[in-house]
């Protein structure tokens, strides 16, 4: 009982300070102290309801646990990361990306194949892609590469229709007056086209990203060497170690939240002048 | 009319027709090692017969078009309807269908309501703002898949089996475009317009109903429809972990155990029949909505 009328004061203090730090603190600081103070809010709050409602560990372990279990098994954990999210999610993320951007430029070129290929991009961007992971894993085996492809496949074509878009967002007049200055296609491609793109091509990337972990840990549920992320949960969840499942995801979410954050800050420098980003 | 079908069709149908003919040319190198494998060793085999053979394989590596639409015709059959408890019953593609798409429509519900909430709270709480949107924003970096096996878990001793955990799933994945498109939508509104709220003394509740929601409904449909789309997404993922029986996720790992390949791609494509049902029903149910609020088309009404 003591551990639940705790939570509840450890709620109520913290939701306090952060009212007051929403208040008080300049917008620059309490942009990342108001959400880091709600998220420890929020594990110490579960640490204590967990001990104090005597939660069984195969329902949800305590958050203590889950991190001790990361630190602990932190060479196996590595293993996994660097199999699902290294070989698998990363590099079917770039070669996903990388086609989708060199189709746009083909696309950007000819009036035709953007007519065709946006429509059904639009398409396909809505589709359960994810579904064709058992057929990859058929075709490139249990290895990352089939890992790789469906990322690759679901990567495609959101960006792809980012891409594209981004690539049309130059008005008349700007192209009007790079031919006044008599710019090569390539000029145009590099001085306006592109950085113009930027804003399109960043969107697209930070959609891709969730979806790339997705695309990689689902594959594993058709099939994967005796490591990987998806492969680990999968058998932790029969064996009731749930302790080794949550540090999973513990890594995964601070896999996919860093490549975003990352996302964000390429975007601040490299679209400082898009509105989204004035301050 | 002319123009429509050189702009918009003729486009779209080439690039279609370019990839049926990629793909029954891709399907001969692909399929061409199990047509040397069931040869006898000294067998030639000439170029006529391998294109026929790999055309037409029981368990090909690449299905073709024509082999997936009749397996299509053959298991979309609504004879589980009248008679339950026969093998129909469960072969049905119908049948599973219709078991994604409640699990996804639950979802999208849920999904919604709590998407809509959760923006109301943020636009009108700046502590709200500051701390819950970026945790919104990181709970989708965490890969679905990865919860997916632990609320089938956390779920089962609370009495929610069934539909439920694979609503819950696809609410994760779908209320996240809802917030954002909705607390975009919900900041949307013409700051003049605010201002004559203020001088006609609007109540808080009257500029909200009267202006905001108006102005948020354009954002609010695009977002809905990758919401639905997403949701989607999420009920065939959760069917794989939960060891589910039916619905399209489920068939595609029971087929994918047995490499029935023809049959995969057929459950594949009536999951892409659906999504592109939903998204145009709802596209329609937009379009309606926009006439009624007084715009002409989604750009009018979101600029």
């Amino acid at each position: 009982m003591t551990f639940i009328i705790a939570a509840l004061l450890v709620w109520i203090g913290l939701w306090a300070l952060n009212v007051g730090l929403a208040r008080w603190l300049p917008e620059r600081s309490a942009r990342i102290v108001v959400p880091v103070v709600f998220g420890l809010t929020l594990v110490l709050v579960v640490e204590l309801l967990v001990t104090g409602l005597d939660v069984p560990f195969v329902i949800l372990p305590k958050p203590s646990e889950m991190f001790a279990k990361l630190i602990t098994s932190r060479a196996m954990l590595w293993q996994d990361f660097a199999q699902t999210i290294l070989k698998g999610a990363l590099s079917g993320y770039l070669m996903g990306c990388g086609a989708a951007l060199l189709v746009a430029f083909l696309a950007s070129r000819s009036d035709f194949l953007r007519r065709g290929l946006l429509p059904l991009g639009n398409f396909v961007a809505a589709l359960p892609v994810v579904g064709l992971a058992p057929i990859m894993v058929m075709w490139f085996g249990f290895g990352w590469e089939s890992k790789a492809a469906i990322v690759v496949s679901m990567c495609f074509f959101p960006m792809l229709v980012n891409s594209v878009q981004g690539l049309a967002a130059t008005n008349a007049i700007e192209r009007d007056l790079f031919k006044t200055y008599a710019a090569t296609p390539v000029q145009q491609l590099g001085l306006l086209r592109l950085p113009a793109a930027m804003p399109f091509i960043l969107n697209g990337l930070k959609v891709c990203t969730p979806l790339a972990l997705i695309g990689a840990i689902v594959a594993e549920f058709f099939g994967s060497p005796f490591f990987g992320m998806g492969f680990r949960i999968k058998t932790s969840v029969g064996t009731l170690s749930l302790d080794l499942v949550w540090a999973e995801i513990i890594v995964a979410a601070l896999a996919g939240t860093g490549f975003f954050g990352l996302l964000l800050i390429i975007e601040r420098s490299l679209t400082f002048w898009h509105p989204s980003q004035r301050r | 009319m002319m123009g429509w079908l050189t702009r918009s069709v003729l486009p779209v149908a080439t690039i279609v027709a370019a990839i049926v003919l990629i793909w029954y040319v891709a399907a001969v190198p692909m399929n061409a090692k199990r047509t040397y494998m069931m040869a006898p060793d000294d067998a030639q085999i000439s170029l006529p017969e391998l294109v026929e053979d790999t055309w037409s394989q029981k368990k090909p590596q690449l299905p073709l078009p024509h082999q997936v639409v009749r397996e299509l015709k053959k298991q979309a059959t609504f004879a589980w309807i009248w008679k339950e408890k026969r093998r129909g019953y469960k072969r049905s593609l119908i049948y599973h269908t219709w078991v994604t798409l409640s699990s996804t429509l639950l979802g999208f519900a849920l999904g919604l309501v709590l998407g809509v909430s959760l923006s109301l709270a943020i636009v009108y709480s700046r502590v709200m703002d500051l701390s819950v949107m970026p945790w919104v924003i990181t709970s989708q970096t965490i890969p679905i898949i990865a919860i997916a096996p632990m609320i089938i878990v956390l779920m089962a001793p609370l009495g929610f089996t069934g539909l439920m955990p694979k609503g819950v799933i696809s609410m994760y994945l779908s209320y996240f475009p809802i917030v954002i498109g909705m607390t975009k939508g919900l900041r949307s509104s013409d700051p003049i317009l605010e201002d004559q709220m203020k001088t006609w003394s609007a109540s808080a509740f009257q500029t909200f109903w009267l202006l905001r929601l108006p102005s948020a409904l354009p954002f609010l449909f695009p977002a809905m429809k990758i919401g639905l789309a997403a949701a989607l997404v999420g009920a065939v993922v959760a069917e794989l972990p939960s060891g589910a029986r039916a619905g399209l996720g489920a068939r595609l790992l029971v087929f994918s155990y047995r490499s029935e390949t023809i049959p995969m791609w057929a459950n594949l494509v009536s999951a892409a029949i659906l999504a592109g049902l939903l998204v145009v029903s709802f596209g329609m149910l937009e379009r309606a909505m926009n006439r009624r609020l007084g715009f002409r088309n989604a750009a009018e009404a979101s600029s």
